[in-house]
């Protein structure tokens, strides 16, 4: 491996410490009770959203799922008015108005978290298809879970991507569960099988190794763009915390255990660090900096939010309709 | 001035739209060389091709879904929906979905979709085949619900939908698509929430939408030859609702009867009354009378599909008793 790319490396390396951060602090808002409602944790599939995201550029969008933070940093969005969404202030993306679960950022391309599972997948497949008539070479990665899988909307929309070839990724997040159920109890076969059932190329990957991830998704962005899509992944990945963050006893669906190999075996943070000092990118210290100025950020942007003046009462009848 | 069927007023308007404005596309089930079922579209995939008039499988939920995300991402998507009934399988799409992304994202998303779709029963199409669901949607905020109940209306209205931002349902009767009316050749739209006074009175107002427009034009009619002088008028879209037009009306005749083809139980007359009583109650001389179809599964037999509608002579009959003062006990 060369250093030529040492920049786009510690790029998502420091996007996974973001998501990571982000996260931790997110979760300690719930723990002392400042965050209205709850919210899902994308810590430990890190690798997924940032492999993914860095292959893409502002001009692709990407719609994300009710976990969706992690995609929500990895296409680029801002710590400040990620907080204050949050936390159902004025000047959170959505003006407060959709919080932890529907944020979107549409400068970034992030048509937006979605509440109802497997929601967004016509949203995404209907984007590429707007890219196609129009004849723009953006893409569109469609995120979602295992448990999405089980949706029907997915197969209908899989069929007419695959009919009209449209520049559209469905990168499936396969964590094993969906809320406390596992994987095997609800999805029958292969899940790719499925993909590859409407002649979609499938792809399975290991969704903690940030660098493997990128690669494969580099090149099929390409030829996406090119109009050899779409295309479905398969992410193999992990949840550390629960389901949401008052999920805490879990025991009765899965062991600590299971849990523990995942955090300390196949980190994909853990193992991207040790790659890059290995490789000679960045030092431990050089490593320690990064850490540090991303935590230095998000105290800063929490203290903002915490801060921050919730919307005026006048907003609620706001942005029923678009002029 | 020429006349033209709604359904050919229909096309022109999508037709219009789609030369003066190339993100406007068009898809849903057979809409391409079949022109739909009702062959309301014919003749567009000839001239806008495969690429602009789009033929889906039969994935409702997929292809509103579809709709919404290209919606969001600059394109301009009039999604056909063959029956009115299928509403019930893009619920998601439509409520949760379109409806709400413009709220959700603080103003930043918009989604501006047509889906354009009928109802109307009497066609012989029993229950999944004939409802007319208008209610169920106008009650979601962040859709639009336009009624057209002309060939005139059924234009200037789709042309509005078109270059409305927002996600908007049209609802055409399907028994009405061969109606002629005059439609000037001249381009015009017709605003959102600007009822038509289609005739004046100035003993009770009848509150129409769609095909019970006409229903309320005949009872009209019959009741003049009984010097009883009935004003009608149609709200054109339901949502947004011209309540100004409809209060200045009732205050005026001080008697209303709002009919609409939905059921009657939780329906848009139902909406549209209860705006009356409360904002008009003291210029009144009556209960607000509601008129919808009956509560009942629409039904395949002739001898019972007729009975679920109303009619001008059942509008009569209610005016007629309204006017003079007695009781009447609906539904
Ligand atoms: C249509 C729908 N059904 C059920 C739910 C409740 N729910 C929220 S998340 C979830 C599990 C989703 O699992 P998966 O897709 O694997 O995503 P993960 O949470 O594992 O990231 C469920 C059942 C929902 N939000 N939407
Ligand atoms: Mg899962």
């Amino acid at each position: 491996m060369t250093k030529t790319n040492t920049e786009d490396y510690l790029r998502m390396y420091t996007q996974m410490v973001r998501i990571r951060t982000f996260e931790d602090n997110a979760n300690q808002l719930y723990l002392s009770a400042k965050m209205p409602g709850l919210t899902h944790m994308y810590s430990g599939e890190e690798a997924v959203a940032v492999g993914i995201c860095e292959a893409l550029t502002d001009d692709d969008r990407i719609t994300s799922t009710h976990r969706g933070h992690g995609h929500c940093v990895a296409k680029g969005a801002e710590f400040k008015e990620m907080f204050c969404e949050l936390l159902g202030k004025a000047e959170g993306y959505c003006r407060g108005k959709g919080g932890s679960m529907h944020i979107a950022d549409q400068s970034h391309g992030n048509l937006g978290a979605n509440a109802i599972v497997g929601g967004s997948m016509g949203i995404a497949t209907g984007s590429a298809l707007r890219a196609k008539l129009q004849g723009s070479d953006d893409v569109t990665v469609c995120f979602f879970g295992d448990g999405a899988t089980a949706q029907g909307l997915m197969y209908e929309v899989m069929n007419m991507a695959a009919l009209w070839r449209l520049p559209v990724i469905y990168a499936c997040e396969n964590n094993g569960y969906s809320e406390y159920t596992k994987t095997e109890e609800i999805a029958a076969g292969s899940i790719t099988a499925r993909a590859e059932a409407f002649g979609i190329e499938s792809h399975q990957v290991d969704g903690q190794d940030v660098l493997a991830v990128n690669e494969l998704t580099q090149k099929l962005v390409e030829r996406a763009r090119k109009g050899e899509g779409p295309f479905f992944l398969e992410l193999m990945t992990y949840r550390y915390h629960g389901h949401h963050v008052g999920d805490i006893n879990r025991e009765y669906y899965r062991s600590k255990d299971e849990e523990k190999d995942w955090k300390e075996n196949r980190d994909p943070i853990i193992r991207f660090r040790a790659w890059l000092v290995e490789q000679g990118i960045a030092t431990e210290d050089e490593i320690e900096a990064i850490n540090a100025a991303i935590e230095k950020d998000a105290t800063e942007a929490v203290a903002y939010a915490e801060a921050a003046p919730y919307p005026d009462v006048s907003e609620v009848d706001m942005h029923v309709f678009a002029a | 001035m020429r006349e033209i069927t709604l359904s050919q007023a229909v096309n022109e308007a999508i037709a219009e739209e789609m030369r003066r404005d190339p993100t406007v596309f068009l898809m849903g089930e057979d809409v391409a060389e079949a022109g739909t079922p009702f062959k309301v579209l014919s003749g567009l995939v000839e001239e806008f091709g495969t690429e602009r008039v789009l033929d889906t499988p039969i994935s409702e939920p997929g292809f509103v879904g579809m709709a919404v995300g290209a919606a969001m991402t600059g394109a301009r998507p009039i999604v056909d929906l063959m029956f009115g009934d299928f509403i019930y399988l893009v619920m998601d799409q439509l409520c949760n979905q379109a409806a709400k992304q413009h709220y959700m994202s603080g103003g930043k998303l918009t989604v501006p979709m047509v889906l354009r779709t009928n109802m109307g029963a009497t066609r012989r199409s029993a229950a999944q085949h004939s409802q007319s669901l208008q209610a169920i949607v106008a009650h979601i905020p962040g859709l639009k619900v336009a009624m057209p109940s002309s060939a005139y209306e059924a234009k200037g209205l789709m042309k509005t939908a078109i270059r409305d931002n927002n996600p908007v349902v049209i609802f055409e009767d399907k028994l009405m698509y061969q109606d002629k009316a005059p439609v000037p050749e001249e381009e015009y739209l017709i605003p959102f929430g600007e009822a038509h006074v289609k005739r004046e009175g100035s003993d009770i107002t009848l509150i129409g939408t769609s095909s019970m427009v006409q229903v309320a034009e005949k009872a009209a009619e019959m009741l003049a030859a009984e010097g009883i002088s009935a004003e009608v008028i149609d709200p054109r879209t339901i949502v947004p609702l011209d309540e100004a037009t409809l209060l200045a009306s009732v205050k005026k005749t001080s008697r209303a009867i709002v009919i609409d083809e939905g059921h009657q139980s939780y329906g848009a007359t139902a909406e549209i009354a209860s705006r009356l009583n409360e904002k008009a109650f003291y210029h009144l001389d009556a209960p607000v009378l509601r008129m919808g179809a009956m509560d009942v599964p629409v039904p395949f037999s002739p001898a019972l599909e007729d009975i679920t509608v109303p009619t001008a002579e059942q509008v009569v009959e209610n005016a007629r008793k309204l006017c003079a003062g007695e009781m009447i006990h609906a539904a």
